[in-house]
């Protein structure tokens, strides 16, 4: 089966591998903004999270430390926003933007040693003769666990913010701090909680780009990816699955553009190059636009600190 | 005293000053503040990197005389006349800009600071009297690139990520095509255009998608080596070379050759004119010849002979006695460019903006 001179199976298969740190990331700063908290310093976070897991990776010689080193790495960068934006209250978006910058700076200095170094590899999953299965073998059974991981969190946050208590106080503090905190719930903690978890998310997306995607470290190796994840999460309406999806479109279509010049095929390269912006762009407007809900599906205290003066 | 008086004397002051400047610019300054302005982090191991390495090099040839100041990530666009006005209200003598996209922002702040000298790497415009430009012939490390590329796919197709549609760039691709083609008559060429010059990510998902698509030779044109780590992967099946750096840690495959930019000597030159007073306008052309684009060691993965043929073009393009775009060469569309035995004339070069015939495509606009 050939499209355009492009096998479906390898590009199902290549757009999951791309999408996986936009997933990842987009997933921490939608459970961060369920609890009423705009953390803009997703860039720095997966930057910091790239170079820290790279880092821990090539010192341990174990991949799998490497990741849990690069969650760390950004969870650390994330405590700085919590601290400065709920302790200090400080402004949110300028501490988000200041994260990043921060982040971008910290990577490059922590990195100067790890240029040119290759990672230990991290290999597929073993599925033994599933793998053969013609078209989903490749398609589903032959990925790294990092892939299966991005999808089994989506559905973990889904869960625990559908059906748990937990996620039900997470979205209380987001949605009207003050009536969480009448009910008794320590707005704070909870957000800070939120902050470090979406911190450590961001780090693994930037420790899959450092350590599998392109298995070694470059100053500002992210190049961005942490600002479409931003956008994702707002593309999502604030819902688990919408992520998982936005971002296979967005990879989808990068990927899928890619190929089709790699494959010769006569297209105009400018506007495919621009159509997953361009399209992202579309869909923020349409739904922006309309009376809908996905407007009101944003959580209403966003952005704004609490402070339990009252 | 009468105020007129003051402003004729303040006026015959400042002259007297600026005619002093002019003096000691005649004879040379005695310290030179130089600025280089990046379009990429310096760590990318490519092609920044090799502009800072021209940097420290001016840096080590005159000591105490000069001072060096650069900043990294500078964006391509208007926020590069902010970094450039900063860099000259900071007293930098001289400022380098390392990117095709700063053309037009260097020239509107040179129009600003006409004591400062300019100097723009791989543009054309010379808007004013102290803009320079200059470049290198990286044309020539395409065409052994392309010879190796031609003679190493087993699949016959090899690959090129192009980073945007200049004539810097669609100057590599013919050059590769054509002596890939030369060596191989069957061989197919793949473009992938990123529209990037520093995109990791992107770069090694073009790789991937050429891999895919059977190609087992990728030539990038683009900042980083992402793209070799991602042929890294293939455990030998597929080549690369290194691009703007020798990117050694990829020896000895996939990376199994290099264009290397040294920048240095020209750097180091330019500065020196200033610092003795001989400074003048130029448009610098460089290449293999003089030293400022080298051919990185060719390794034990390419066959002794074909690396015996590489090295035999690169000593010939070294001495002037070959030109890669020597005719008969056709453009895409199958009207002639150049006859038999001639040479490309550098303006054709400078504006190239079609593929030489055989190349499958278009070329964005």
């Amino acid at each position: 089966m050939d499209l355009g001179g492009i096998n479906p199976a390898i590009l199902i298969a290549s757009l999951m591998v791309a999408s996986v740190p936009i997933i990842l990331a987009a997933l921490g700063e939608l459970v961060v903004e369920k609890a009423g908290v705009l953390n803009l310093g997703v860039e720095g976070m997966m930057i910091m999270g790239a170079i820290c897991g790279f880092a821990t990776a090539v010192i341990t010689g174990s991949p799998y430390l490497g990741f849990l080193g690069g969650a760390l790495g950004a969870a650390c960068l994330s405590l700085v926003f919590a601290v400065l934006t709920q302790v200090l209250l400080a402004n949110q978006v300028a501490t988000g933007l200041a994260l990043t910058l921060f982040g971008l700076g910290l990577s490059s200095l922590i990195g100067q040693g790890y240029v040119g170094i290759k990672p230990p590899l991290t290999g597929t999953v073993p599925l033994g003769p599933l793998a053969d299965i013609p078209f989903f073998g490749p398609v589903l059974f032959d990925h790294d666990w990092m892939v299966y991981l991005s999808i089994a969190a989506c559905a973990a946050v889904w869960a625990v913010l559908k059906y748990t208590r937990l996620g039900l106080i997470l979205r209380a503090v987001g949605e009207s701090h003050d009536a969480a905190h009448a009910l008794g719930y320590k707005v704070v903690r909870i957000r800070i909680l939120a902050i470090l978890f979406g911190g450590a998310l961001a780090g693994l997306g930037g420790a899959y780009i450092s350590l599998i995607r392109v298995p070694q470290w470059t100053d500002g190796i992210t190049a961005g990816a942490g600002w479409i994840a931003l956008a994702i999460v707002v593309f999502a309406s604030w819902k688990p699955w919408r992520v998982l999806l936005g971002a296979y479109l967005f990879g989808g279509i990068t990927v899928l553009q890619l190929n089709l010049q790699a494959a010769g095929a006569r297209i105009p390269v400018e506007y495919l190059s621009m159509s997953p912006y361009l399209i992202t762009i579309l869909v923020l407007v349409i739904m922006s636009s309309g009376k809908g809900k996905a407007a009101l599906n944003a959580p209403a205290a966003l952005g704004q600190n609490f402070h339990a003066s009252r | 005293m009468k105020r007129r008086t003051i402003l004729k004397g303040g006026a015959a002051l400042g002259l007297a000053s600026m005619m002093g400047g002019k003096m000691a610019l005649a004879q040379g300054l005695e310290k030179v503040k130089a600025g280089f302005v990046y379009v990429g982090p310096i760590g990318d191991g490519g092609w920044t990197f090799q502009h800072h390495q021209g940097a420290l090099a001016v840096q080590e040839a005159f000591g105490d005389k000069v001072e060096i100041v650069w900043q990294e990530n500078v964006p391509e666009g208007a926020d590069a006349e902010r970094v450039l006005t900063q860099m000259a209200l900071s007293g930098c003598n001289i400022i380098f800009t390392t990117s095709f996209g700063f053309m037009d922002a260097t020239n509107a702040v040179a129009a600003k600071f006409p004591d400062i000298k300019f100097e723009h790497a791989t543009g054309y415009k010379r808007d004013h009297a102290n803009v320079s430009t200059y470049n290198a012939r990286f044309y020539e490390g395409r065409a052994i690139q392309g010879h190796i590329a031609g003679k190493m796919t087993k699949t016959n197709k090899i690959g090129y990520i192009a980073s945007f549609p200049i004539p810097e760039v669609i100057m590599g691709i013919n050059s590769y095509y054509l002596h890939a083609k030369k060596v191989n008559p069957a061989v197919e060429l793949s473009i992938v255009w990123a529209f990037t010059w520093f995109d990791p990510a992107k770069e090694a998902d073009s790789a991937k998608a050429l891999i895919d698509q059977g190609v087992d030779v990728i030539a990038s044109h683009t900042d980083s080596t992402a793209p070799l780590a991602e042929a890294a992967k293939t455990n030998g099946a597929v080549i690369g070379f290194g691009q703007a750096s020798d990117m050694a840690d990829y020896k000895p495959s996939p990376r199994v050759s290099s264009i290397i930019d040294n920048w240095a000597p020209y750097y180091v030159k330019r500065v020196g004119e200033l610092l003795d007073g001989t400074y003048a306008q130029v448009d610098s052309w460089a290449g293999i010849p003089e030293g400022e684009v080298e051919i990185g060691e060719i390794t034990d993965a390419v066959p002794a002979d074909v690396k015996a043929e590489a090295e035999a073009m690169r000593d010939a393009i070294a001495a002037r006695t070959y030109h890669p775009f020597t005719g008969p060469i056709n453009k895409q569309d199958g009207t002639p460019w150049l006859a038999e035995g001639v040479t490309a004339p550098d303006g054709d070069l400078l504006g190239m903006n079609f593929y030489v015939e055989g190349i499958t495509g278009e070329i964005p606009s």
